[in-house]
């Protein structure tokens, strides 16, 4: 069987699975369509809630970032922020939210601070970090398809859209919670099989999070030899490059923390859980099935960036010749995400980190995943697998997004602000077409992309930390805090926020409009624009703050509302 | 043995849980904001196997941390209800 085959048959079967699982997990009412009927067992909320968060962007892209873009330590602000986040949710939102016990981030905003302008605020900026983030996984998709399967961008998407139209319009969050936790296992299978072996290969250690830290066959430990080989090479060191300034780290690390810990899809995960007891160890869970993910991925980095050094210069002076190239190598060129020029026209490939003599022109971060089999030589079912896991990945973090976006349209702008007198069986209705209007929008953004796609991730974090987090982490821990010091502080950290990406990166990301140019020396006190979040979190803090003092007390209900979800308990 | 559901039950409740999240939310900062980054040249000196402590903090010590905090306060979270009386009736 060709490797094209095996793809086909392991990715078909895969997506045979979801749709079997979604035709079991029907939604017949608005609570499962919304919450999954809160019966989802800690465990299996904590796997859907992995597979939720964990993007295209995780599964294929992170490894590269690390390894590649962010030269090692550097990266390490993914690591941490993207986890880290988990211990803020466990402790200061999670479990108030689910004693809270309804069905979106709006409602409990609009219900704590006692408007409909504080809860059309909120659907705001959950549309925005979510839609900004759903491209991303559109654009995933249809990328996984046409380079694994050969087919068109077009049709791949296409494909992609119909799979998840038909679990998440079926079974809302039942079914989308039941078809993420087959897609985690297909996409934690997926990621560790390749990076046993590699590590295997490089340091006889079938654990990789140990093999980072072990001798490869001529003794020396693998990231000595990974540092003395690209200082050779004119980079920085692996493990001790920073990016950008200790301050700029520290920055990126709180905003990603802060903002995964605001983002609206995965909080809802949390109440799709029994008990609020239920709901921090749930949090506990997600965080062990992400850190499979998590901290394997350090060492594909290494290992990879390894690998690929010693193939284009086995000994030192002794570079590739061009005829000599691997397969793989020549296989990944023809998809552009790597490329070769040679600039002194010796016949061989010389890696160099001064851009006039580096040879190896293209260097896509992408390629560490998506190359890692084929350079270790693993049989075709591994590599197909790595199509599926991708696919499993991009796919079921747009169906959480999607329908974070869906129930906040269906449920909070039109049940609970634009027509409060629609009937359940009407509601539920509207949720499925929000469902599937989302999917199409989606869709459709994914075919067209706008031309800001690609610094939007950041931007979704950055939303999330400066706008939703601080109005529900204040709700939650103050009860003096007012609607108008929150509505305030949401509108003032989204727009510190937005300002700041838009000064350096363009408005609207348009190239040629940004005004202060995307250069370090412009840059806050050394921050990048992608590390502004928690600038924005902070001044979102400040503005509420200073407003609530100047306005009236929230009502005594409001209070006793605090009072309420602050405890397990139903107070007598 | 269960005691009555007062305001006063509650208060020592939340007054513990702050106590909780304040020495747990601490570790947090120290293994990722601390170690990982802000103190990170001074941990590289010291080498284990084949990490320097500042960088294996950083890309897995944190991590593994963040996991034993969280379950922590579940724990913690759970007996301190039960003690108090103040368990949710599961529906």
């Amino acid at each position: 069987m060709t490797l094209t085959e095996t793809t086909y048959w392991i990715v078909g079967a895969s997506f045979l699975l979801y749709i079997l699982i979604a035709i079991r997990s029907r939604a017949d009412t608005t609570q499962e369509f919304y919450v999954a009927g809160k019966g989802i067992h800690p465990v299996a909320n904590g796997m859907a809630t992995a597979a939720d968060w964990m993007s295209a962007a995780s599964f294929i892209s992170m490894a590269g970032l690390i390894g590649l873009s962010y030269n090692g330590y550097g990266g390490s602000v993914f690591l941490m922020g993207w986890t880290g986040g988990y211990v803020i949710l466990a402790m200061l939102i999670a479990p108030y939210l689910r004693k809270y016990g309804k069905f979106t981030v709006p409602e409990f905003i609009g219900d704590r601070y006692y408007s409909d302008a504080a809860r059309v605020v909120a659907v705001i900026c959950l549309i925005i970090c979510s839609v900004t983030y759903v491209i991303g996984q559109m654009k995933g998709i249809g990328v996984a398809f046409s380079r694994f399967l050969e087919t068109d961008y077009e049709t791949g998407l296409f494909s992609g859209m119909v799979i998840v139209f038909f679990y998440a319009v079926l079974g809302g969050m039942k079914g989308i919670t039941y078809t993420q936790i087959a897609q985690f296992c297909v996409l934690i299978f997926a990621y560790t099989v390749p990076a046993i072996f590699i590590s295997l290969q490089l340091t006889g250690q079938p654990i990789p999070q140990l093999g980072l830290g072990s001798t490869l066959a001529d003794g020396s430990y693998l990231l000595e030899k990974l540092d003395r080989t690209l200082l050779d090479l004119g980079f920085q060191e692996y493990t001790t490059s920073v990016r950008g300034s200790t301050l700029n780290m520290a920055a990126f690390t709180a905003s990603l923390m802060i903002g995964t810990a605001g983002l609206p899809h995965v909080i809802i995960r949390f109440f799709t859980v029994p008990t609020v007891r239920a709901a921090r160890t749930s949090a506990g869970w997600a965080l062990v099935f992400i850190a499979i993910l998590y901290t394997t991925a350090p060492a594909v980095a290494a290992m990879a960036r390894l690998n690929i050094i010693q193939t284009l210069e086995p000994q030192p002076g002794q570079h590739l010749a061009i005829e000599e190239r691997p397969t793989w190598f020549k296989n990944w060129e023809q998809t552009g995400l790597l490329g070769i020029e040679d600039k002194n026209a010796d016949g061989r490939i010389q890696y160099s980190a001064d851009p006039e003599q580096n040879e190896l022109v293209t260097l896509d971060n992408d390629i560490l995943v998506l190359a890692n089999p084929e350079i270790a030589n693993l049989p075709n079912w591994v590599i197909a697998l790595v199509a599926a896991g991708g696919l499993a990945a991009a796919l079921s973090t747009a169906a959480g997004l999607l329908l974070a976006i869906s129930s906040a349209v269906s449920h909070d702008l039109l049940k609970r602000t634009l027509m409060p007198d629609i009937s359940e069986r009407q509601e539920l209705m509207a949720s499925r077409l929000a469902m599937a209007a989302a999917v199409l929008g989606a869709g459709y953004l994914g075919l067209n992309p706008p031309g800001f796609a690609a610094g939007t991730v950041a931007l979704a974090f950055g939303l999330a930390a400066a706008s939703l987090f601080p109005a529900l982490f204040l709700g939650i821990f103050s009860k003096r805090v007012s609607r108008e010091g929150a509505i305030a502080g949401m509108l003032a950290g989204i727009g510190v926020t937005l300002a700041y990406v838009f000064q350096h990166k363009g408005l609207m990301f348009m190239p040629g409009t940004s005004f202060l140019g995307d250069l370090p020396p412009n840059w806050f006190f050394g921050i990048e624009p992608n590390a502004f979040g928690v600038v924005g979190a902070a001044v979102n803090f400040a503005v509420t703050l200073t407003v609530t003092r100047l306005t009236p007390s929230p009502p005594e209900s409001v209070q006793q509302l605090v009072d309420d979800i602050r405890v397990p308990a139903v107070s007598r | 043995m269960e005691q009555p559901d007062t305001s006063a039950v509650r208060e020592i409740y939340w007054r513990e849980n702050r106590r909780w999240m304040l020495i747990l939310g601490v570790i947090w900062f120290t293994v990722s904001l601390g170690c990982g980054v802000l103190w990170v040249e001074p941990l590289n000196q010291i080498q284990i196997g084949g990490f320097k402590l500042g960088f294996w903090f950083a890309q897995q010590g944190a991590i593994y941390t963040f996991i034993v905090l969280i379950f922590v306060y579940a724990g913690v979270m759970a007996r301190l209800e039960k003690r108090l009386g103040l368990e949710e009736t599961e529906v």
